[in-house]
């Protein structure tokens, strides 16, 4: 019992500090360093400890630094109780969505079982969707309470573009259950072992929906109509101030990095290499003894599993800096006129396809 | 859902967009009334940069003048420039030299190309499409460069004077200009292929802020904004000022004349105010760049010290200015958003008693609500960057 406590304890803490420590910071600097890089530009440099930069990533700390000690403002009319509660549902669901996700194999070490997740669901996926559907009220309470006309557009705008996404999401994920049979995302994980399961062959439409309609749901470049800030400012967030702010845009960063961690699950392999089963790990480490072994080769998926959610995280981050904006109206033509029809096609024919072999 | 309609009661809402709003760079109000995201009615504001330049112009004299000049449309001061010396010279009735002319092409056509460069990159900022506006701020610097190895500054560059230049062309200036131009097409390139042919900015701006040629008219456009709607209406070739007549230039034209065939136009003069550029560089002949007219164009300091007429000319055009005869003179230049027109009106004496800018973009700024009305509130955006309301120039 208390081992099972420690162990999920430990898991809970390596991806916190992974996604909130490491990941949500680091993104801050990634993004500004790579749209310097895509811009001819440097990027950030200047804030320094004495004298020593570090590349700019000071500047994720001297953020947090200004961040913390920053007014929080609220508008004078805005209900203040929505106002504040806002940002925590924004910020819970993204990062409570990782908790399902599979970072690595099952391994027995010190004659312990240990899976490499903090909570194996037989529902799996469908919490994701759940997380999802919640983090939808930050949005609209946000836009809601704040009584600024911006915030009001931008929170109507993100209600009614999150809530159509979502469904065309949903539709395009059922394709990968109905492939694998299981929602349970362990599972899934543990099918690509062999490389030509993996999703992306197996479900190169449910792909490519899968991702558009993640990135509309995470409201980044193309579909940042919610926060479009050359017509409304910042959107829903325009009167948020300090770590109220803040709080939104981690939800953003690490529900950018929840995306890019499903999609390696559902269809890139989640934490395998090509043609290398976990069982071959575990014969190459065996100099180390079982128990090293099964540590390396945890440390071996874990790493791997990153490398695949950093690869998408940067891909997201590349389409951010090179496309446009689209427009309200042509956001949601293209959801319930495009993806829709697209992803139930996709969903017919994979379920006569499975059906009929 | 009639039934619903009609029982739900329903509101317009009113909101301001500005004076201070991320899409209304150049500092103007918009008053829109919203049904939902559809323009019902659009006010615009203006006035919010007036400075009273013409009443300034009236108590200055009429060299002092040209400072306030870059002023007006400060991404193109060079046009500004030339426009009014132009418009004191036909006063005066003079004719500047041969290379001054050429030098002048050169300095509108490299204003030009500022000016478009940030119209174009503008318009990918404000659609999010924030690479695309730094290559082309890049390619602006570059030609800031230019600018300021020209005439010793970026923005207020105070260069041209009435009956002649400050200075002449830099040392290695072609050269110079070659590498700028290599490096300004590689961007275009870029931007290029980032936009022209991206489906969602094409959706965004196709379509978007229509206007017929008649109404166009009517509404008195000028410049890229009218031949975007097919009208091939250009100063420089209409009525050639200058040495326009001998340069080899196109003059695009558009069809629809909605926000796409404005930037495809802006696109296509960007290249085409760079093959001016070269062809004056080739053609300048040698000679002074000055009129050898003392009591309109200071002499070299070096006869101003040493010569007793050369001082009083000095004297008399600095403390009472340079006196054109009593009369008044309209001429135009095709300024970075159309037609720049000064109205002159001398008396006689050493200051203009009326100095009226025809501004390009009033004409454009009034036909905002006619554009956008009945659209959606996200269309503001790229129309009226399109527009290229500067207001330093519409408020004077």
């Amino acid at each position: 019992m208390l081992a099972d406590v420690i162990e999920s304890l430990a898991k809970i803490v390596f991806i916190f500090t992974v996604n909130v420590g490491v990941f949500a910071p680091i993104l801050g600097w990634v993004e500004r360093k790579q749209s310097a890089v895509m811009q001819d530009r440097i990027g950030a440099n200047r804030a320094d400890i004495l004298g020593f930069t570090a590349i700019g990533l000071f500047h994720s700390l001297a953020d947090a630094l200004k961040l913390l000690t920053k007014e929080d403002f609220v508008p004078a009319n805005a209900n203040k109780f929505f106002h504040t509660l806002a940002p925590f549902i924004a910020l819970v669901p993204a990062i409570a969505a990782f908790a399902i996700i599979p970072f690595g194999g099952r391994y027995e070490l010190f004659g312990r079982e240990i899976n490499l997740v903090i909570a194996d669901l037989d529902v799996g996926i469908l919490y994701v969707f759940a997380l999802a559907g919640l983090a939808t009220y930050g949005t609209v309470l946000a836009g809601w309470s704040s009584r600024s006309n911006w915030s009001l557009l931008g929170g109507l705008r993100a209600s009614a573009q999150m809530l159509s996404y979502e469904v065309a999401m949903g539709l395009s994920i059922i394709g990968v259950i109905i492939v694998y049979g299981s929602l349970r995302l362990t599972d899934i994980g543990a099918i690509q072992e062999d490389f030509f399961r993996w999703g992306i062959f197996l479900q190169p439409v449910g792909f490519i929906i899968y991702m558009t309609c993640a990135i509309a749901e995470n409201k980044r470049i193309p579909f940042d109509i919610p926060e479009a800030e050359s017509e409304l400012v910042a959107g829903y967030f325009t009167e948020y101030s300090g770590m109220k702010f803040v709080m939104f845009w981690m939800a953003e960063f690490l529900e950018m990095v929840t995306i890019s961690a499903i999609v390696t699950t559902l269809f890139f392999g989640a934490w395998h290499i090509p043609f290398v089963t976990d069982a071959m790990l575990l014969s190459w480490f065996q100099g180390a003894g079982p128990n090293g072994a099964a540590a390396l080769a945890m440390l071996v998926n874990i790493v791997v599993f990153f490398a695949k959610v950093s690869f998408f995280i940067w891909l997201q981050m590349t389409i951010r800096w090179t496309l446009p904006r689209f427009r309200y109206d042509q956001v949601m033509r293209m959801c319930w006129k495009m993806l829709l029809p697209l992803s139930l096609i996709n969903l017919s024919i994979t379920g006569l396809v499975v059906l009929l072999l | 859902m009639s039934e619903i309609s009609k029982d739900l009661h329903t509101e317009h809402m009113v909101i301001n967009m500005g004076p201070s709003h991320p899409v209304t760079h150049g500092t103007v109000k918009f008053l829109a009334t919203l049904d939902g995201e559809t323009i019902v009615d659009l006010d615009v504001e203006i006035g919010y940069l007036h400075r009273g330049f013409e009443k300034m112009c009236e108590n200055s004299t009429w060299q002092q003048v040209i400072p306030y000049t870059d002023r007006l449309n400060y991404v193109s001061p060079l046009i500004n420039n030339t426009g009014y010396a132009l418009a004191v010279e036909k006063l005066l009735g003079i004719d500047v030299p041969e290379r001054c002319k050429y030098l002048r092409v050169i300095a509108c056509e490299l204003s030009r190309l500022s000016d478009h460069l940030t119209n174009v990159a503008a318009a990918g900022l404000e659609l999010g499409a924030f690479t695309a506006f730094l290559y082309f701020v890049e390619a602006r610097e570059l030609v800031w460069d230019l600018i300021e190895s020209l005439c010793g500054a970026r923005v207020t560059v105070n260069y041209v004077r009435i009956g002649g230049l400050k200075n002449d062309l830099p040392e290695r200036f072609e050269e110079k200009v070659r590498h700028v131009f290599k490096e300004v097409r590689r961007l275009w390139v870029d931007v290029d292929k980032l936009l022209t042919k991206n489906r969602i900015f094409i959706d965004r701006v196709r379509g978007v802020g229509a206007i017929s040629a008649e109404e166009a008219i009517a509404y008195g456009f000028t410049g890229p904004c009218l031949r975007a709607c097919g009208v091939p209406y250009d100063v420089r070739k209409a009525q050639p000022y200058l040495v326009y007549d001998r340069m080899d230039f196109e003059v695009p034209i558009g069809e629809t004349g909605d926000n796409y065939d404005k930037y495809l136009v802006r696109m296509e003069e960007i290249q085409q105010s760079m093959r001016i550029v070269e062809q004056a560089l080739a053609q300048m002949p040698d000679g002074p760049i000055n009129v050898r007219l003392p009591q309109v164009r200071m002499e070299p300091k070096e006869k101003i010290y040493s010569r007793i007429d050369s001082l009083i000319y000095h004297f008399k055009t600095v403390v009472e200015g340079i006196k054109p005869p009593p009369g008044e003179v309209y001429l135009a230049v095709e300024g970075g958003n159309g037609e720049l027109g000064f109205y002159l009106v001398s008396d006689g004496s050493g200051k203009p008693y009326k100095c009226r800018v025809r501004p390009p973009c009033f004409a454009l700024t009034a036909a905002m609500p006619r554009l956008v009305k009945g659209r959606l509130l996200a269309d503001i955006v790229p129309t009226f960057d399109m527009i290229n309301m500067i207001g330093g120039e519409c408020d004077r």
